[in-house]
């Protein structure tokens, strides 16, 4: 699956040309697991029951949509944003402050239909602010920087009473309902989650071989070159930092409804550094790779106590397993899982090209 | 350009961004005049702050300013409490832009270093009752985690900056949960020695009573006397650095690592005694929080963005600018949170974005 390929100098008949065409900027079309992924999870609601449905499917993928858009920054732009996670709690804050909640003194009661698009705009506006703020310096100041804003950002909502309700936060949030439709009940909800990250997804990944994605590309790999070439290198990384509010915004709206509360918690640094984990243990070359990370993210947190407990330890180091494991695939696998599986293909390959190679493992 | 040729995207090296040329050391008094020849107004515009925060300090304030401000007890307590708070902000963020500007690793565990030293000064002044003890104690042993972080970890991935940081991300998610199974979520505060317990009457005064008799500002001896340490241990670093043999290495090493390592000089060495002072600066700084707020769980990533924050605005890699930053940090801080409470980080946050802005190499970075 490579993203880009050389273009083909050739005299095909138009039908071929767009075939080929099809194929060269959608490579899922031809891949198999894709196709088996995409109906495994369409057909979700009559295999799982609500718990999975939500708990772990849902939660995999809001979490997933937000480590994709620092898989973004990141694998794209070459930046490591640690403010996706604030973004998100942004839009979620703003939604609740907009829209209908427990709190009317602070809730200014709007529709879900006119507070979406504003939280939305809202929260990528802050977050191209900050990444306005973030491209002022290069390299791994873009972490400090955006790691104090998200930490900012968390002490702020602690401290503000007037706006943001401080360490209670916003609760009893209210969740659309139209065409008689709940939509944050189950089945509703799960669908309306899988299409937001569908779309995420094949944006960033389409984005990826757009030209736009191919020169912040370049910018990530030689900003020097790129700016003698012409490309203004600030306002693409600018763009890149909007692109990424945007989706992260979308899933702090999803998460918001499925919590029907926000608080100070919600946009903790442990999650914001929780949202990098996910991204770098997945993977940060390939999209997908957050979504990896996100499942394996969430079935941890949701299983490891039980877990830890059966094999007769402490059920609360949760966290303890999260930094190991993290540090391992630091130490090991630098693209993480994909990182990992590519290996295995490749040993795979080449063993059986040799015939007598031995087989891949892990 | 090839994605594929990618797969390892996180970790290429970043190119370093103060890449400007050098200019020679010249004595401080020398930048001070060219800053002002330079940038006219930004002096008189920092004359001017300085000039008013000195006579809001010293003059007996009007009736008027006293109706408008609030008294000036509480205004002198928010800068008394700023500068000492600075003070503390400086000893967390000194070790932190020490081990940047050498090594280029933002240590992202320093919060970490920082609640580990607050712990282990607790654990030591109640068993052995010795506050300076603990203090010895806690350095030393922060120093030597510094010691095996570098060596056993970081020593590992030079020249690969991100991922340097990744690990200290990951190192202090471990930290934080083996200390906080530990020592639980309880809130730990250090026993303060009888001998510094009590306040100082300063010659400052706060309002005068109706006999014309004036009223002079109280103040914990405490905080006064640790603010003096870390005055001197700052003065100490900046005579260290710019006054001795091993000074002027760690400063050849902060320019060009790799002619330094060309001269002969042990760098593996270098970077294991800058990495522990660095830590044990923190750990030092942890018995001082201990002292005088408390430490708890949640402590380091607080301490984390406060070292952040002023080495952001200070200037990345300057000991002066983590003075600097850290003073301005703690100051507007602490009068942040008397006259507007719920804004207070919102201050900060400004400042940090103002100079972003305007100077985005920090205020003292060369």
């Amino acid at each position: 699956m490579s993203l880009t390929s050389p273009a083909q100098v050739q005299v095909t008949s138009p039908a071929a040309a767009a075939r080929r065409w099809t194929a060269r900027s959608w490579p899922e079309l031809n891949n198999p697991a894709a196709w088996i992924v995409a109906l495994i999870l369409l057909i979700m609601p009559l295999i799982a029951n609500g718990f999975f449905l939500i708990e772990i499917f849902g939660t995999t993928m809001i979490l997933g949509i937000i480590a994709l858009s620092l898989m973004f920054l990141a694998g794209y732009g070459g930046m490591v944003s640690l403010m996706q996670l604030t973004i998100a709690g942004f839009a979620g804050y703003m939604y609740a402050i907009f829209g209908v909640s427990g709190h009317p003194n602070i809730s200014m009661g709007w529709p879900w239909w006119l507070a979406t698009p504003m939280a939305l705009a809202l929260a990528t506006i802050f977050g191209t602010l900050g990444g306005a703020l973030a491209v002022r310096t290069a390299g791994i100041y873009t972490i400090m920087i955006t790691l104090a804003i998200a930490a900012a950002f968390y002490f702020f909502t602690n401290q503000n009473y007037v706006i943001f309700n401080g360490h209670t936060g916003i609760n009893n949030i209210a969740t659309p309902h139209f065409l008689n439709v709940d939509w944050r009940s189950d089945i509703p909800f799960y669908y309306v989650v899988l299409a937001v990250a569908a779309l995420c997804y094949l944006a960033v990944e389409y984005l990826s071989r757009a030209p736009f994605g191919l020169a912040l590309q370049g910018v990530r790999d030689n900003p020097r070159r790129m700016a003698a070439l012409g490309f203004n290198v600030n306002a693409h990384r600018v763009a890149a930092y909007a692109f990424a509010s945007f989706v992260a915004s979308l899933a702090g709206i999803l998460q918001v409804w499925n919590y029907r509360q926000i608080s100070p918690g919600s946009v903790g640094v442990e999650g914001c550094i929780d949202i990098l984990i996910i991204a770098i243990v997945g993977g940060i070359t390939r999209p997908v790779g957050p979504f990896i990370g996100a499942l394996i993210f969430v079935i941890l947190r949701t299983f490891a106590l039980d877990f830890l407990v059966k094999i007769g330890l402490d059920g609360n180091r949760f966290r303890l397993l999260i930094g190991l494991g993290f540090l391992a695939v630091v130490f090991w696998s630098s693209d993480g899982m994909i990182g990992l599986w590519e290996r295995w293909q490749r040993r795979n390959r080449s063993g059986a090209m040799q015939a007598k190679g031995t087989p891949g493992h892990g | 350009m090839h994605v594929d040729g990618v797969a390892c995207a996180l970790f290429w090296v970043c190119a370093p961004v103060g890449a400007s040329p050098r200019r020679p050391r010249g004595s401080e008094v020398a930048d001070v005049t060219r800053f002002i020849e330079r940038h006219p107004a930004w002096a008189l515009l920092a004359i001017l702050a300085i000039a008013s925060l000195l006579w809001l300090i010293f003059a007996i304030w009007p009736p008027g300013l006293e109706e408008a401000f609030g008294r000036k007890k509480v205004f002198l307590n928010a800068v008394f409490n700023g500068i000492t708070l600075g003070g503390l902000y400086f000893l967390v963020a000194s070790g932190f832009t020490l081990i940047f500007g050498l090594m280029r690793n933002v240590n992202l565990a320093h919060g970490s270093l920082y609640l580990f030293g607050g712990y282990v000064g607790y654990a030591i002044s109640t068993w052995t009752g010795s506050w300076i003890l603990s203090f010895i104690v806690a350095f030393i042993a922060v120093a030597l985690v510094g010691v095996v972080l570098q060596i056993a970890v970081f020593r590992r991935m030079e020249g690969q900056e991100l991922r340097q940081t990744m690990v200290t991300i990951g190192l202090s998610i471990v930290f934080a949960d083996l200390m906080l199974s530990a020592f639980g979520g309880d809130f730990y505060q250090i026993q303060t020695p009888r001998w510094l317990i009590g306040p100082l009457e300063l010659p400052l005064a706060t309002a005068v009573k109706s006999s014309g008799e004036p009223v002079y500002l109280q103040y914990p001896i405490v905080r006064l006397v640790i603010f003096a340490a870390s005055v001197v241990i700052g003065v100490a670093m900046w005579l260290g650095l710019n006054r001795t043999r091993i000074g002027m290495i760690i400063r050849a090493g902060v320019d060009d690592r790799d002619i330094l390592a060309a001269t002969g000089v042990r760098v593996q060495l270098v970077f294991v005694l800058v990495f522990a002072l660095g830590a044990g600066l923190a750990g030092f700084a942890g018995v001082v929080g201990g002292t005088f707020q408390s430490i708890s769980y949640g402590e380091d990533t607080r301490f984390l963005l406060a070292s952040l924050v002023v080495v952001i605005v200070g200037g990345m890699g300057s000991i002066p600018g983590a003075a600097l930053g850290a003073l301005i940090i703690g100051l507007a801080e602490q009068l942040g949170s008397v006259y507007i409470p719920t804004y207070a980080i919102a201050v900060t946050f400004l400042i940090m974005v103002l100079v972003l802005a305007l100077r985005p190499q920090g205020l003292l970075a060369r």
